[in-house]
């Protein structure tokens, strides 16, 4: 049991760390990021090639983060001009070109059938204690991001970003650029989620282009909007109810054996609609939130 | 020394909405600007301050060349605008309204926040206090903490006029600073007004209330379907006969 609450711990935080990218990207600057999962996938990729060609994983991982941030500069250069709806539809063609990418560069990613074998974290450590290790360095990045977008949040830069949410051509009569701001506020949310991405990879240890679908963009955004998005607590506290709700109605399955196996998938993300649903009509500003938040 | 703007021209579609403006506003001046409702004062102030491209013309700032500058650039250069909407950052306080306004920060790049926190502490405890003493001579110490969108119409145009100040301009172009706002306060940001001008700011001011407008500023403009047609101290040009016609309808 307790390996099990670690595994849900762990995944749980690899949410944590990629809601914390959209609470920046979108509670404090007002950007509609849709296409996270392809700087997650990207962050994936990098890290489990690089330590499948025989570099440390210590590497991997900062590469994630900084691959990941690359396209980050091209996408906020072309599309920052667009109005808001369409940046999002932007991100999200950005990430499924990512996903079809990754399919499709057989020689390099082994396409559809994945890459099997990523090295594990602590591989040296036996099981248990290896276990252990994994969860203690992602909850220490963590902690660290949330430190960071804690510290972005209440300084200068944090107040511009949240006045260009506010009021963008205000800002621009202030004498500020707000595409620089965004560009950069773009490049940290997806370092974050590059390295969620090389967590994620060395975690399950096996990756396929099928794990990088939109829907992991929506659990992130599910995870902000049941919190609270302009909150970095709400980052949290969204990201560990998704999973509560995800993998607690594994448990539903039991008490309604007359679900079959593959529906009762759908009914999972069901009840996670449905509860999004409700948190929207009574508590619009998520958990954490108070009363007249963005 | 001034803004001088010249032969502007400006279409939307097949319509000439600006038709050869040129305007000279001298360094320190409070100059108005009146016209009918569709003459283009707002547009001429959006192409003055960068947000609309000019079809042909030129603006200058202190005879520098500004016009294919962006708006932030311009903003810089000592040109900064109010809206006739205001658009104040809602859900800010005043106080970080003002604060966010200020030019040139360490803090607002990410290097210098994890960097240079020393700077930025420094920095940020000068901006404090020019917002502080900017909110008391606008008299916005009462609601200093107040999320700017709770305030009231007139209130949210001191803010802007505020955050304007904050870049210490050398002309600031407002657009209706009296639409929308109760007769109390009309006198009142008029006071303010004065005394800034007092400290050297220039001002270019769109106003609909001819009234409270010509007893503010010495020297105003009239602009009707797109053009100059009439500008001089107040009495002279309300009196003319075209700027009767254009208000009038001819009727007199």
């Amino acid at each position: 049991m307790s390996a099990y609450l670690i595994a849900i711990t762990i995944l749980t935080l690899i949410y944590v760390l990629l809601a914390l990218g959209l609470t920046l990207q979108f509670g404090l600057t007002g950007l509609i990021n849709f296409g996270h999962v392809g700087f997650f996938a990207i962050g994936a990729y990098t890290s489990a090639l690089l330590t499948l060609n025989g570099w440390p994983v210590g590497v991997g991982i900062v590469a994630a983060a900084v691959a990941a941030m690359l396209p980050a500069l091209p996408i906020g250069y072309i599309s920052l001009r667009l109005r808001d709806d369409y940046f999002a539809i932007v991100t999200l063609a950005f990430s499924e070109v990512v996903r079809i990418v990754v399919t499709n560069a057989r020689e390099w990613t082994s396409g559809t059938q994945g890459l099997p074998g990523i090295a594990r974290l602590y591989a040296s450590l036996n099981g248990a204690a290896s276990e252990w290790a994994v969860l203690g360095t992602i909850l220490a990045v963590t902690l660290l991001a949330i430190w960071m977008i804690t510290r972005i949040a209440r300084s200068p830069f944090g107040r511009l970003i949240q006045a260009i949410r506010d009021n963008e051509v205000a800002v621009k009569a202030l004498g500020k650029d707000p595409a620089w701001f965004k560009i950069q506020v773009l490049a940290v949310g997806a370092a974050l989620a590059g390295i969620a991405g090389a967590f994620y990879a060395h975690y399950i240890t096996y990756i396929v282009p099928d794990q990088f679908v939109p829907l992991v963009t929506f659990y992130a955004w599910m995870a902000i909007t049941l919190g609270g998005a302009s909150r970095i607590s709400g980052a949290v506290v969204g990201s560990a109810i998704l999973m509560v709700l995800l993998e607690g109605s594994r448990f539903v399955h039991d008490f309604l054996p007359m679900i079959s196996d593959s529906a009762m998938a759908s009914v999972r993300i069901g009840v996670v609609g449905l509860l999004l649903i409700l948190c929207i009509v009574w508590r619009p500003q998520g958990l954490t939130g108070k009363r007249g938040d963005a | 020394m001034s803004l001088d703007i010249a032969n502007i021209t400006k279409n939307f579609g097949g319509m000439r909405v600006l038709d050869g403006v040129s305007l000279s506003v001298p360094t320190g001046s409070l100059f108005g600007l009146i016209g009918p409702n569709g003459a283009g004062k707002s547009t001429l102030f959006a192409a003055i301050s960068g947000f609309q491209k000019q079809e042909t013309g030129e603006v200058r700032l202190d005879g520098t060349r500004i016009d294919a500058l962006t708006p932030h650039a311009r903003a810089r250069a000592g040109l900064v605008r109010t809206f006739q909407v205001p658009r104040e950052f809602g859900h800010l306080t005043v106080r970080e309204n003002l604060c966010a306004a200020a030019p040139n920060q360490t803090g607002e790049s990410l290097l210098g926040l994890f960097f240079r926190p020393a700077r930025v502490a420094r920095e940020e405890a000068e901006i404090a206090a020019e917002a502080e003493e900017i909110m008391q001579r606008l008299r916005l110490t009462q609601v200093a903490d107040q999320p700017a969108r709770l305030l009231s119409g007139g209130q949210k145009k001191l803010l802007e006029l505020g955050r304007a100040l904050m870049l210490k301009p050398r002309f600031i172009l407002l657009d209706e600073p009296f639409a929308g706002v109760n007769p109390v306060l009309i006198a009142e940001i008029a006071e303010r007004i004065r005394d800034l001008n007092a400290t050297g700011i220039g001002f270019l001011i769109i106003e609909h209330d001819l009234e409270a407008l010509t007893r503010l500023t010495p020297y105003i403009a009239v602009l009707d379907r797109g053009r100059i047609i009439a500008e001089g101290a107040p009495d002279a040009v309300l009196a003319d006969v075209q700027v009767r016609e254009a208000y009038l309808g001819g009727a007199v």
